[in-house]
C-alpha cells in the first residue's frame, strides 16, 4: 500500500484559511499543516479540540501550593520550632502571613515550569529533535497543506489546484 | 434608547423608603445617656457579667477609696460604649453613603483609562459607564453635606473634628496642621469639584462628538481624560487620607491610597458588568457580546487580585514588624473584627479567584452576576472593616441602621443610574473606535 500524500503550498494566509475550510467541506481528511507564524483561527477552522495545558498549569499550581504549605510546615513548625525574633511558630496558621510569599512563588513556580515541560512533551519537543519539515519555505513565507492520498490523486490534485495552492506535490511517504 | 422599566424604578422607591424608615429607626434607638447603655449592656451581659460589676464585686472587701474608683471607671466604661451606640446609625449611613459614592468614582476612572488607552473593545460600554457616573454628583452633594454635619459636631466620627480631643491629645494635635475643619472641607470640595467637572465635560464631548463632522471632540474628551487620570491619582491618595484613614488619627499606612483605589475600582467595573448584564438581558446592548462581558470579567478577576495583593501587603508587612503604634490598628480588627476582616478575603479573593479563573465562567450570565454580587457585597464589607472599628469599635453589628443604608443608597443608585441611562443613546455613534468595539471578538 503507498503512503502517497499531497503537499498544498499557499503564499498568503487568507488564501489557505479558505483552503482549509474548502478541504474540510469536501471531507478531506487534513494530516497536518504548516505555517511561518501562528494563523489567527486555523485551529477553529481545522477543527482541532482545544488545548488542557490550562486545566494542566491550573492543578500543578495546586501541587505548588501544597508543596510550599507542606514543606514550611514541616521545616519551620514540626520539625525545628525555634523562637526567630519573635514570630509564633505554635502553629502553621499563627505565622501563616511570613510563609504566604514562599507559598505563593512556589504556585507560580511550579504551575509555569511544569505547564512548560508539560507543553515540549506533548508537542515533542527537545534539543537536537530532528526536525520535520516538509518543505523549507514553510519557516519562512509559505504555508503548507498535506493531505492523505486515497486512490484519488487526480481529483485531489485539481482540487487543490482550485482552492489557489501556488504548488500541488504528490509525495510517497517511507 | 433606553426605557426604565416602571418595575425597576417603583423597586428603586421601595429600596429607598424602607431605607429611609431603617436609617430613622437607627436614629431612635440609639441611646441617649449612660442609664440607656447601661440597661442594653445587662440586657446584653446575661450571666456573663462584664468587667466593671465582677472587678467591683470582687473589690467589695477593699477600701472605700477602690470602690469609688471602680465606679468612675464603670461610668467611663459607659460614656464610651455610650459614644460608640451614638456613632452606630451616623457610622452606617457613611459607609454605604462613601461606598456607593466612590463605587461610581472606580468607574469614572475606569471610564477615563478606556478613553486613554484608546481601547478597542469598550466604546460600545461607554454610556453605560455614563449612566453609573450620573450617580457621582448626586453621590457626592450627600457626601458633602455629610462632612459638613460631621464638621458642625452632629456626630463623633472624626474624633479630631472634636477641639476637646485635639487638646488632650498631643498625637493628633501635631496633625492639626493637616487635619483641621476648614482645610479637610476646602479639600473635599476641591476633590469632588474636579471629579464632577470631569464627568460632566466628558459627557458633553461625548455627546456632542455624536453629531460632529469631525473628531475635534473625541480629541478633547482624550486630553481632559489624560489630566483628570493625574488629578485623580493625587486626589485620590489624599482623600484616601481625608475620609477614611484620619478615622483612626493615630494611625498611618503608605500604601492606604492604592488599597482604598484597588477595592472601589473592582466594585466600579463590577457594577459596569452588572448593568451591562442587566441591560444586555433586557435586549438593550444589541452591540455587545460575550467577549465585551469576557473582558470586563477578566478585569473584575485582576483587580480583585490587586486588592489582594494590597490588602496582604499592608497587613503582612504591619503584622511582620509588628511596631506597637501601627500593629493596633489590625489588633482590634482581628480581635473584635475577627469574621468581616477575614471574610472580606474569602468574599473579594477565594470566591472570585476560583470562579472567575475559568475562561468559559466568565462568559456565563449567572455566573457573573453571582460572582459580582458576591465582590460588591466583599468590598460593602471591606468598607466596613476600614470605618467601623475607629467609629463604634466593639460595639458592631450588622443590623437594621447598616442593611437600612445600603438599601436606601442601593435605591438611590438604581435611580439615578437608569434614569440616566434614558437621557442619550445607548450606543455612540461617531467614535472613531466604535467600529472595531461593535466587531470586537476574543
Amino acid at each position: 500500500m503507498s503512503n502517497k500524500v499531497i503537499y498544498a503550498i499557499y503564499n498568503d494566509d487568507d488564501i489557505l484559511m479558505d483552503a482549509v475550510k474548502k478541504t474540510r467541506a469536501a471531507h478531506h481528511h487534513i494530516e497536518e499543516v504548516f505555517t511561518p507564524f501562528p494563523v489567527h483561527g486555523l485551529d477553529k477552522a481545522m477543527g482541532l479540540a482545544p488545548t488542557r495545558l490550562a486545566i494542566c498549569a491550573f492543578i500543578y499550581g495546586l501541587c505548588g501550593l501544597s508543596f510550599g504549605t507542606w514543606m514550611m510546615n514541616f521545616i519551620m513548625i514540626q520539625d525545628w520550632p525555634q523562637d526567630i525574633g519573635g514570630k509564633p511558630s505554635f502553629s502553621y496558621i499563627d505565622n501563616m502571613p511570613a510563609f504566604v510569599p514562599i507559598m505563593f512563588e512556589e504556585t507560580v513556580f511550579f504551575a509555569a515550569h511544569l505547564m512548560v515541560i508539560t507543553f515540549y512533551m506533548r508537542s515533542r519537543l527537545w534539543p537536537f529533535k530532528e526536525a520535520e519539515n516538509p518543505d523549507v519555505r514553510t519557516t519562512d513565507d509559505h504555508f503548507l497543506m498535506e493531505v492523505a492520498v486515497n486512490n484519488n490523486e487526480e481529483e485531489l490534485v485539481s482540487f487543490f489546484e482550485g482552492t489557489g495552492a501556488v504548488e500541488v506535490k504528490v509525495i510517497e511517504k517511507h | 434608547m433606553y426605557t426604565f422599566s416602571s418595575k425597576l424604578k417603583t423597586f428603586s422607591f421601595v429600596l429607598m423608603a424602607v431605607g429611609l424608615l431603617g436609617i430613622g429607626y437607627g436614629f431612635l434607638t440609639a441611646p441617649k445617656d449612660i442609664q440607656e447603655v447601661e440597661k442594653i449592656l445587662a440586657a446584653d451581659a446575661h450571666g456573663n457579667h462584664h468587667e466593671g460589676s465582677s472587678e467591683s464585686e470582687g473589690a467589695h472587701a477593699v477600701s472605700a477609696e477602690a470602690k469609688v474608683k471602680a465606679e468612675a471607671e464603670h461610668t467611663e466604661h459607659l460614656t464610651h460604649v455610650l459614644h460608640q451606640l451614638e456613632n452606630k446609625p451616623w457610622s452606617a449611613l457613611y459607609v454605604a453613603c462613601i461606598f456607593f459614592m466612590l463605587l461610581s468614582l472606580g468607574t469614572l476612572a475606569f471610564y477615563a483609562i478606556q478613553q486613554v488607552a484608546q481601547a478597542g473593545w469598550s466604546p460600545v460600554l461607554f454610556r453605560v459607564m455614563q449612566g453609573i457616573t450620573a450617580y457621582l454628583p448626586v453621590g457626592s452633594a450627600i457626601f458633602f453635606i455629610f462632612l459638613i454635619l460631621c464638621g458642625f459636631h452632629f456626630n463623633h466620627l472624626f474624633i479630631w473634628l472634636d477641639p476637646e480631643v485635639v487638646a488632650n491629645d498631643k498625637i493628633i494635635a501635631n496633625k492639626a496642621g493637616y487635619l483641621n475643619f476648614p482645610f479637610w472641607i476646602l479639600r473635599a470640595a476641591i476633590f469632588l469639584l474636579g471629579w464632577n467637572a470631569y464627568r460632566y465635560f466628558s459627557r458633553k464631548n461625548c455627546l456632542a462628538q455624536d453629531d460632529s463632522n469631525d473628531n475635534s471632540f473625541y480629541k478633547k474628551n482624550f486630553n481632559i481624560s489624560a489630566g483628570f487620570l493625574v488629578f485623580f491619582i493625587v486626589t485620590e491618595s489624599i482623600m484616601s487620607w481625608d475620609w477614611i484613614m484620619s478615622i483612626d488619627p493615630h494611625w498611618s499606612s503608605t500604601l492606604f491610597g492604592w488599597y482604598v483605589f484597588a477595592s472601589f475600582f473592582v466594585s466600579g467595573i463590577t457594577t459596569i458588568a452588572m448593568v451591562t448584564i442587566y441591560l444586555k438581558s433586557k435586549g438593550y446592548l444589541e452591540n455587545v457580546n460575550s467577549s465585551h462581558i469576557h473582558d470586563l470579567a477578566k478585569f473584575m478577576f485582576g483587580i480583585s487580585v490587586f486588592w489582594t495583593y494590597l490588602w496582604f501587603s499592608q497587613f503582612m508587612l504591619i503584622w511582620y514588624a509588628n511596631i506597637p503604634e501601627e500593629i493596633t490598628y489590625f489588633v482590634t480588627r482581628i480581635q473584635v473584627y475577627n469574621l468581616p476582616f477575614f471574610g472580606a478575603v474569602v468574599m473579594n479573593f477565594l470566591f472570585p479567584v476560583l470562579i472567575l479563573i475559568n475562561t468559559d465562567f466568565k462568559r456565563i450570565t449567572w455566573v457573573l452576576v453571582m460572582a459580582g454580587t458576591v465582590i460588591l457585597l466583599g468590598h460593602y464589607v471591606d468598607f466596613f472593616n476600614m470605618i467601623m472599628p475607629g467609629t463604634v469599635g466593639g460595639s458592631w453589628f450588622i443590623g437594621v441602621s447598616e442593611i437600612a443604608s445600603v438599601l436606601f443608597f442601593l435605591g438611590l443608585f438604581i435611580f439615578v443610574v437608569f434614569s440616566a441611562l434614558t437621557k442619550a443613546p445607548l450606543l455612540p455613534k461617531r467614535n472613531p473606535y466604535i467600529e472595531e468595539s461593535k466587531h470586537f471578538h476574543y
